[in-house]
């Protein structure tokens, strides 16, 4: 690796953490109108033209807030925990590939397992050939930043908060984990880049739809998102694990929260959706470097695999915002039970069902697909069915009271007089 | 008995503050985001079991009933708007239920109609409150703000008889303020006619929800004795199976010649409080028909008692008659003098039983007025429902309970 080779890589690098931030702003910006078209309002339209220069405005506002510390923390860890929890949302991005443009000039290579060597991806910072483990370690890493903010403020909501926190971190760390498994099994590799090149023609959300779902959810409880965002529960710990936190010590919590989310759907479209793959790329690439040339190719291979990944991340994005505008929160207990005694049978379950798919269909990947879809579907409807059981639908009935005065004259035979039951609704 | 008591805070904090505990006391408000107001209470947490809960009120005080005593009769309506602001017309309607007894007035029919109508309106109002704070309590937000775009129809309806659109203060000693306004009858029109549709889109979002059930089957169960025993009333009560609706038990203002059902629950839990308040919004709408039908057949007529000792002449008599400008003299600068004596009325406010008590010593002021107020009755139960439960249950049992706190404190 010559000394270019390092500087173009901090550069990459820093765009990384600036898109990602300037990303995290958006955002928010992109949650909130969305969550006001839900909503029949209209989210915040005021600053720039759409609100478009809202995060701006907010970002500011943070910035000269007072910067209070409580006498009562402990200051280290309490400065401490932001810096933890937004760091692990960036560094997850090292290996996510977000689309593929090569600065050697083929776009072919691109498409091909085999020519890795011969790919260096403008578009990616880091492929480590154990990604998935790496996106695995340090999305756990993030619950501590959490838990310490909640304890080192010692404060009580934050306390709660914080061992929230912890309880559901690992109440579906397994179940996420798990999910992982299965796509790495299908996929036969732990290398991002290699999962993304071996979803051509198939993305994998089709075979692992079990995988997918248990992936989905459990990803929106590692984000504490809606349902799942106990941890810092408006209506109940007033902020949760940030609430003795103000100014940028917030906005970095804030932040750290937004960019896991746009993290967490990059995971998902990596591993599900075919990451930057789109199709008729290649094709287009091709038709392309007949035209003009190998360098335009892999420029328009580049921003269009770019395009296609940042379209499918904004999708998950707007599933986010979706769960967040039609749900009711989940209760410690039921999330706790939920994670225990559904979600991890269930990833098992699945990660049972892939190998022995694999195994006894080898070679053949459309009739794997088929037999995984099938069960998987099946295993869900299933689910559903079981965890729906014994639940009775409750009406109320509609009654004619017998007014206070008629009672003793109609009915003396007993004190309180039996009211006319009408029919139930 | 001993699950019915309501502890102090200070019998939580103290033994806390000595170290004699080894549960966390955790202060929820006065100002927190899910206790409806100004309530304040002290929990006593087992992790995140409520051991114990103390409510706390008075922060929300006013004063009301005492400044009542300062008032003329006629004027003292205006403070019961500010009790609960949620419901106003239905204070309005029990105090001057109350003064209307002490009186002995007749109201003409006309204005009794009106009062059905507007009462159930404000029974929609105040629900669709409740419908949107319970379900963002729980963070169904979205609920909230389709709840409160209905919610914002009614006010226009309020504004549109009244001037204004909380405090409406329309109901008066005698019948109404003033007429209803020409375009009164089509705007309530509308509203009802889009109403039904609107309950079903509530339905849908929250009555098979699997998580609004989770949240809501079996939490804070009540059992009927122990509601009556607490004195619950309203949906509270009728949650836990029974049928008691003032409206129905002692009929007021001619409820009794409407067509309309007492929805009931069975098992007096949260999700059974949700049912019948749901429902009930449905039977407000079939009584604010009937009432808007019987107004589209009498679209004039006295809105006020011809009495002119209670409510003052029209405009244009006082130029013509001397009798009727020392009426209005005499109203204006004194007011009425009930006989001396004492009156108790009480209405189905959307909370509950709310009721007015009155002394009158024979002059122009009330010698002392007390209210029955549902909400602060209603709050007893918390400790008992909340016991054993979840922190995040206690958010989820205030919202179902339906406190309004300036009725609470008064």
């Amino acid at each position: 690796m010559d000394i270019f080779q390092i500087i173009f890589l901090v550069v990459q690098a820093l765009i990384i953490t600036l898109a990602v931030t300037t990303g995290f702003a958006y955002l928010t910006w992109y949650e909130r109108r969305l969550l006001a078209r839900f909503q029949n309002r209209i989210g915040p339209n005021r600053a720039g033209p759409l609100g478009l220069l809202q995060p701006a405005a907010d970002a500011v506002k943070l910035f000269f807030k007072e910067d209070v510390i409580p006498t009562a923390s402990d200051k280290v860890v309490y400065l401490l925990a932001p810096v933890l929890a937004v760091m692990t949302a960036i560094v997850i991005w090292a290996v996510i590939p977000f689309g593929c443009f090569n600065l050697n000039g083929d776009h072919t290579a691109c498409f091909d397992p085999a020519r890795r060597d011969e790919v260096w991806n403008a578009l990616q910072v880091a492929e480590v050939n154990i990604g998935i483990l790496f996106i695995l370690a340090v999305t756990s890493i993030g619950v501590y930043g959490i838990t310490l903010a909640g304890w080192a403020s010692n404060s009580k909501y934050a306390m709660l908060g914080g061992i929230r926190s912890s309880a559901q971190l690992i109440s579906y760390e397994l179940a996420f984990g798990m999910a992982v498994l299965s796509v790495v099994m299908f996929g036969g590799t732990l290398s991002t880049w290699e999962i993304v090149l071996a979803q051509e023609g198939l993305w994998f959300f089709i075979p692992l739809i079990l995988g997918f779902l248990l992936f989905m959810i459990s990803a929106t409880a590692e984000l504490v998102r809606a349902p799942f965002d106990l941890v810092e529960a408006e209506q109940e710990l007033t902020s949760g694990y940030n609430t003795e936190y103000g100014s940028m010590k917030f906005a970095l919590f804030f932040m750290s929260e937004y960019i896991k989310m746009i993290a967490m759907s990059a995971i998902a479209t990596t591993l599900f959706l075919g990451g930057w793959r789109f199709p008729g790329l290649e094709t287009l690439g091709n038709g392309v470097a007949e035209l003009a040339g190998p360098w335009p190719a892999a420029i328009i291979v580049g921003l269009v695999s770019l395009g296609s990944f940042l379209l499918k991340v904004a999708l998950f994005l707007f599933v986010f915002v979706w769960l967040r505008a039609s749900w009711p929160r989940m209760r410690y207990d039921q999330l706790m039970q939920f994670g225990w005694k559904t979600l991890l049978p269930l990833a098992i379950l699945n990660l049972v069902l892939v190998p022995v798919v694999i195994v006894l269909v080898p070679d053949n990947r459309y009739i794997q697909t088929a037999i995984l879809f099938v069960l998987g579907i099946a295993t869900i409807f299933g689910a559903a069915r079981i965890g729906g059981r014994g639940r009775v639908k409750r009406t109320v009935e509609l009654v004619q009271p017998v007014p206070e005065g008629q009672q003793s004259s109609v009915a003396n035979s007993s004190s309180s007089a039996q009211p006319t039951r009408g029919t139930a609704s | 008995m001993s699950t019915l008591t309501i502890p102090s805070p200070h019998e939580l904090i103290a033994p806390a503050q000595r170290g004699e505990r080894e549960s966390m006391v955790l202060n929820m408000g006065p100002h927190h985001p899910s206790t409806h107001g100004v309530l304040r209470l002290v929990v006593d947490l087992d992790g995140e079991t409520v051991v114990d809960v103390a409510p706390d009120v008075g922060f929300l005080h006013t004063g009301i009933e005492k400044t009542m005593e300062s008032k003329t009769y006629q004027k003292a309506v205006v403070l019961t708007d500010r009790m609960d602001y949620l419901a106003p017309l239905s204070n309005n309607l029990s105090y001057v239920l109350a003064v209307e007894k002490l009186l002995e007035c007749e109201v003409p029919e006309r204005a009794q109609t009106a009062r059905v109508l507007l009462t159930e309106l404000t029974r929609i109002g105040s629900h669709l409150v409740w419908l949107g704070t319970h379900a963002l309590d729980l963070a169904a937000m979205s609920v909230f703000l389709y709840a409160f775009r209905e919610r914002e129809q009614i006010l226009d309806i309020f504004e549109l008889v009244s001037g204004a659109r909380m405090m409406t203060s329309y109901f008066r000693v005698g019948g109404l303020a003033y007429d209803l306004p020409a375009d009164f009858i089509p705007t309530v029109q509308v509203f009802l006619d889009t109403f039904g549709q609107r309950i079903d889109e509530y339905e849908d979002l929250l009555t098979n929800n699997p998580l609004w059930l989770e949240r809501t089957v079996g939490v804070g169960t009540i059992t009927a004795a122990d509601a009556i025993a607490l004195g619950l009333t309203g949906a509270n009560l009728r949650a836990t199976g029974v049928p008691y609706d003032m409206r129905k038990m002692v009929p007021y203002i001619g409820y009794e010649t409407y067509d309309f059902d007492v929805p009931v629950g069975k098992n007096g839990d949260i999700y059974d409080r949700y049912l019948v308040r749901i429902a009930e919004l449905r039977q407000s709408r079939k009584i604010a028909y009937q009432a808007l039908e019987r107004l589209q057949q009498m679209p004039s007529g006295d809105y006020v008692t011809r009495d002119r000792k209670i409510a003052p002449p029209p405009k244009h008599e006082i130029t013509h008659s001397m009798e009727s400008l020392i009426h209005h003299f005499k109203l204006w600068t004194e007011g009425f003098k009930p006989p001396v004596g004492d009156a108790y009325s009480a209405v189905e406010s959307p909370r509950g039983i709310h009721g007015t008590y009155i002394v009158s010593d024979g002059s122009p002021k009330p010698y002392r007025v007390h209210f029955r107020a549902p909400s602060f009755i209603n709050l007893q139960a918390l400790p008992h429902m909340a016991r054993g439960r979840y922190l995040a249950d206690l958010v989820a049992l205030i919202a179902s309970i339906d406190p309004v706190l300036g009725e609470v404190d008064r």
